[in-house]
Parts: structure tokens; C-alpha cells; sequence
């Protein structure tokens, strides 16, 4: 009896197992846009009620404010964010020669800062870097992600496989665990997604804030009592590149408003 | 076969005969336990047996078992009952005392890719937060109130 009810069950796990992975193979990622609220679809959907928008805005502002020893605003080297900055959210994280590894769009908007710009580089969830990286997000809104995880990006696209299917923490559990083998099952009081990140930076109504996806990585770290990484490490930004790839072929949606 | 925290070469010895875990020195806050048939711990942790009611509190309580967050129970005060694990009512005609407890200690003897936790372990993980290193997600104690509570779901 006993075995009989586990053999159903362990069939049923191939099965969805089998099934999200042809999902995946397919090219048909799914965003969790399509699992929220309508009310929350509502809020993204319009601009003016989408409480992102301040802060998208205020990154605005900063794209055309002079800053550091250079005394030049983005905009003076770069001109207009809807032309320079359009499609740059869709290919990052990318290979960054002067590092010999990955970098993702809040680090490199932190590099040009030091690099061209010569000002101080902003903490990773400053409300400056969550501006300007919903700001830069948001000129690709509709775009398709498009990673390359080929060539010198590949070592650091299996490192991101690797941590999304390994076990950590207290409660043992993977990330595939809950969006893979369990997306659109309800985990108590929560629909669980793919985890897809093609909305981020993100409006989140239990932060009553924007956030970045290193912050929602933390949290679904701390959630299964497991140590997080620091924003913006190299595990992190393996992890990001490994989803992206994932969710390739979703439509950018920064800034974006979820649950 | 000494650490039960292995749960593929667990499968293999077990399969074989049933094994005494040890008290070693790393998993010492657990107390032993045998596993039987490779399926059931037939013996209560404690010695005693556990308190339905209290085992009814730790299933709700989302810092103790949490059981709700997967399986839906006859709690109907409780909201949001998950979907991610089998319908817990009537289990008790379905399993074991012994088998309920194997489920709750190490659910990875049973099914080494599962998600359920593991609510009587130490050994094996990875990465635990500072506050939680060494010590299992539910007591002896805990454990057994479920395990009484589990009983009663007939
Ligand atoms: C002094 C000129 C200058 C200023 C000021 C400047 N940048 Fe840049 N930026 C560049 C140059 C040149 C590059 C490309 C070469 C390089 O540095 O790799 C670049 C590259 C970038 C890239 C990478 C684009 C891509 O296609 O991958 C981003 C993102 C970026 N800058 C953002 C910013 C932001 C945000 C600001 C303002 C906070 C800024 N930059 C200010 C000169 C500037
Ligand atoms: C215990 C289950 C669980 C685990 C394990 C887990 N998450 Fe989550 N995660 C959630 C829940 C619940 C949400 C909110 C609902 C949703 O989008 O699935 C969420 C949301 C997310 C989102 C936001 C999706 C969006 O549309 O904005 C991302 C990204 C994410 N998780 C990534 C991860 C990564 C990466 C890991 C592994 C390090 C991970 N999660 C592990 C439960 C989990
Ligand atoms: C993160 C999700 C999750 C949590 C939390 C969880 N379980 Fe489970 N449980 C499962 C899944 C999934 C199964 C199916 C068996 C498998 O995966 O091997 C299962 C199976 C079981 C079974 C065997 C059921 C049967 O019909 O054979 C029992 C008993 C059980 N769980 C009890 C509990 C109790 C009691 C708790 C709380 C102390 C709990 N579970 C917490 C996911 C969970």
C-alpha cells in the first residue's frame, strides 16, 4: 500500500520534472507577471499607478546630473538613455575583460561611474543604484533577455547551474526545488513561480520598495536558513547569468511589481 | 554505515538490513535512533509517547513544522493550506507509526530528491545560517507530538 502510494508519487515528481525542463527546452519561460494578482498586474501595467516610477524617475533625474572629478552627467557622454541605454539590460550579466570574469548591470553602472566618471561607485541598494538600474532596465521594457553564455561566459553560466540545483540551509533545499519542480504550486499562502528575473529591479508590495534580485536572492536564502552571499558577490552574479539564460526570450518588464 | 545524514548509501545499507545510528560525537544534541526495514523508526525518540495537541500547534507554527506551507490538513481555522506534498488527511491508514516517524526524522531515506526537510538532522547540509548550525529544525520532543498528532488523522 505504502509503496504503491510512494511509487505514484515519485512517477508524478519525473513526470513534472520532465515536463518543466521540456518547458524550458521549448524556449517558453514563464514570468511571474502571469501568476499575480490582477491587481498587481494593474499597478505594473500603468506607469503612473506602478510605484516603481518614482524611482525610475529619480534615476532619470541622476542620468542627467553632473557628478564626480569629471563634472559630467551620464548624459553627457552617453546622450539619450532611450537610444544608448536601449537593449543593454537584455545581454547582462556579460564577460568583463578588465575583470576576467562576469559582470552585472548595477556593478558595471559602478565601474563607469569610477572608471569615466570619476565619482564615487554607489552601495548596491543605495536608492541611487536602484534608480539608475531601473532607469537603464526600464529603456529595454519589451525587449527579449538574450544572455550569452558562450565562450569566456560559460564557466561562469555552469557555476550559476550549480548553485541554483544545490542543496543549502536548515531546511535543504535548492532553488530548482521551488521554481522548477514546483512552480504554480501554492507553498502555503504563496503561488510559487519560475523565479524568473526579467522585472528587476522590482517593486515588491511586502517591501513596500523597489529591491534588486540580489536582495530577493538573500531573502530566498535566509528563507530556508541558509548563509546568503553579499550583493553584487561573483555567486550571485553566476546565479544571475544562469537564470537570465533561463528566462531567455522574456520580455524585459523594469521596473516591475510583484507580491 | 555510520552516518544516516547520507541518504543514497543509507538507501543501500538499509536495503540490506536495518541499521542502529549512533550517537557520534558531531551529532550529539540527537539522540539514536534505529531504523527498521529501511521504512520505520518503530521506537518513540523520547521514550514516551507525544501530545496530539501540542504536535497539532508545531504543524501550524511556520517557525516549527510548517507543515501547512505543503500539505493540506484537517485545519481549518488555518487559511492557506499548500500544494506542494500529499493530502495528509487519513494518513494513518496508510502508514505506520514507525514509517510516520522515518517520514518526519529524515524524509530523504524515503526519496533522496525531495524538498520536505528533514526535521531530525544535523549532518549533511550546507551552508546552514549561524543561529541554526548543528541544531534540528524540531526536538525529539516535537518530533514525537507530531508523530502523536499524525496518529489521530485516521
Ligand atoms: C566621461 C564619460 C562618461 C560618463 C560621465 C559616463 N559614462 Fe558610462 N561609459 C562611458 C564609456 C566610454 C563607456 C564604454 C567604454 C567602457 O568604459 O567600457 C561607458 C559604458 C557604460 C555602460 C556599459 C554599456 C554597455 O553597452 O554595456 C553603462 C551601463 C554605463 N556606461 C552607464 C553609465 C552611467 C549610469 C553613467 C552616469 C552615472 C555613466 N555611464 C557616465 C563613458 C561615460
Ligand atoms: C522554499 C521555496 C523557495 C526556494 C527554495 C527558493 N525560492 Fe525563490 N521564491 C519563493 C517564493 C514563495 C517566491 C515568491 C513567489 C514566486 O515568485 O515564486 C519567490 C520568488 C523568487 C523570485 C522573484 C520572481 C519574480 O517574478 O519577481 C526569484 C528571482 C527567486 N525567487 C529566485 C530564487 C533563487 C535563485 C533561489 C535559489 C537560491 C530561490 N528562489 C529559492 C520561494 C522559494
Ligand atoms: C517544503 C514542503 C514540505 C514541508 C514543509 C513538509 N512536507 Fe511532508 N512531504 C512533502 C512532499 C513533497 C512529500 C511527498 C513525498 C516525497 O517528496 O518524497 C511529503 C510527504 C510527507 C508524508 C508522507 C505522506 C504519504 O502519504 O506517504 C508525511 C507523513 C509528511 N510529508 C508529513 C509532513 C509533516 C508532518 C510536516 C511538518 C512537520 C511536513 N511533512 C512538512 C513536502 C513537505
Amino acid at each position: 500500500m505504502r509503496k504503491n502510494n510512494r511509487k505514484i508519487m515519485m512517477a508524478g515528481a519525473a513526470v513534472a520534472a520532465v515536463f518543466s525542463i521540456a518547458t524550458i527546452a521549448a524556449g517558453e519561460p514563464k514570468s511571474g507577471y502571469l501568476s499575480a494578482e490582477p491587481e498587481t498586474q494593474a499597478m505594473q501595467d500603468d506607469d503612473f499607478s506602478n510605484p516603481a516610477m518614482l524611482v525610475t524617475d529619480y534615476g532619470g533625474d541622476l542620468w542627467s546630473t553632473a557628478d564626480g572629478d569629471s563634472g559630467k552627467s551620464c548624459e553627457d557622454c552617453h546622450g539619450d538613455a532611450a537610444d544608448s541605454m536601449k537593449g543593454v539590460k537584455t545581454r547582462y550579466p556579460t564577460y568583463y575583460q578588465p575583470w576576467g570574469k562576469m559582470i552585472n548591470l548595477e556593478l558595471r553602472i559602478n565601474e563607469c561611474r569610477k572608471d569615466n566618471q570619476k565619482a564615487k561607485a554607489w552601495k548596491y541598494e543605495s536608492k541611487e543604484m536602484l534608480g539608475m538600474a531601473s532607469y537603464i532596465g526600464y529603456q529595454s521594457r519589451g525587449m527579449p533577455m538574450a544572455v550569452d553564455i558562450g565562450g569566456k561566459a560559460t564557466p561562469f553560466f555552469t557555476k550559476g547551474k550549480e548553485f541554483y540545483y544545490e542543496r543549502r540551509g536548515q531546511l535543504d533545499m535548492a532553488c530548482s526545488h521551488c521554481h522548477e519542480d514546483n512552480s504554480g504550486n501554492m507553498i502555503r499562502a504563496n503561488l510559487l513561480t519560475e523565479g524568473q528575473i526579467n522585472g528587476f529591479p522590482t517593486y515588491r508590495l511586502k517591501w513596500s520598495g523597489v529591491g534588486t534580485l540580489h536582495r530577493r536572492f538573500k531573502g530566498c536564502n535566509d528563507q530556508v536558513r541558509a548563509i546568503p552571499y553579499e550583493r553584487g558577490s561573483d555567486e550571485y552574479v553566476n546565479l544571475e547569468l544562469y537564470l537570465a539564460w533561463r528566462g531567455r526570450g522574456l520580455a524585459v518588464e523594469t521596473p516591475s511589481v510583484r507580491n | 554505515m555510520k552516518n544516516y545524514a547520507l541518504p543514497l548509501l543509507g538507501m543501500a545499507a538499509l536495503s540490506i538490513a536495518s541499521l542502529t545510528v549512533p550517537a557520534d560525537a558531531k551529532a550529539d544534541e540527537l539522540v539514536p535512533f534505529k531504523i527498521v526495514n529501511g521504512n520505520s523508526i518503530p521506537a518513540s525518540l523520547t521514550g514516551k509517547a507525544g501530545d496530539p495537541a501540542k504536535g497539532r500547534d508545531v504543524a501550524i507554527n511556520r517557525k516549527k513544522g510548517n507543515c501547512l506551507a505543503c500539505h493540506v490538513m484537517p485545519i481549518p481555522e488555518q487559511p492557506y493550506h499548500g500544494e506542494v506534498g500529499p493530502d495528509l488527511n487519513g494518513l494513518a491508514d496508510r502508514l505506520s507509526e514507525g514509517e510516520i516517524r522515518l517520514q518526519l526524522v529524515n524524509p530523504k531515506t524515503n526519496n533522496p530528491a525531495t524538498i520536505m526537510p528533514a526535521f531530525y538532522r544535523t549532518e549533511g547540509l550546507h551552508r546552514v545560517a549561524k543561529n541554526f548550525q548543528g541544531k534540528p529544525m524540531l526536538t525529539a520532543e516535537e518530533v514525537e507530538d507530531v508523530v502523536a498528532y499524525l496518529m489521530t488523522l485516521k
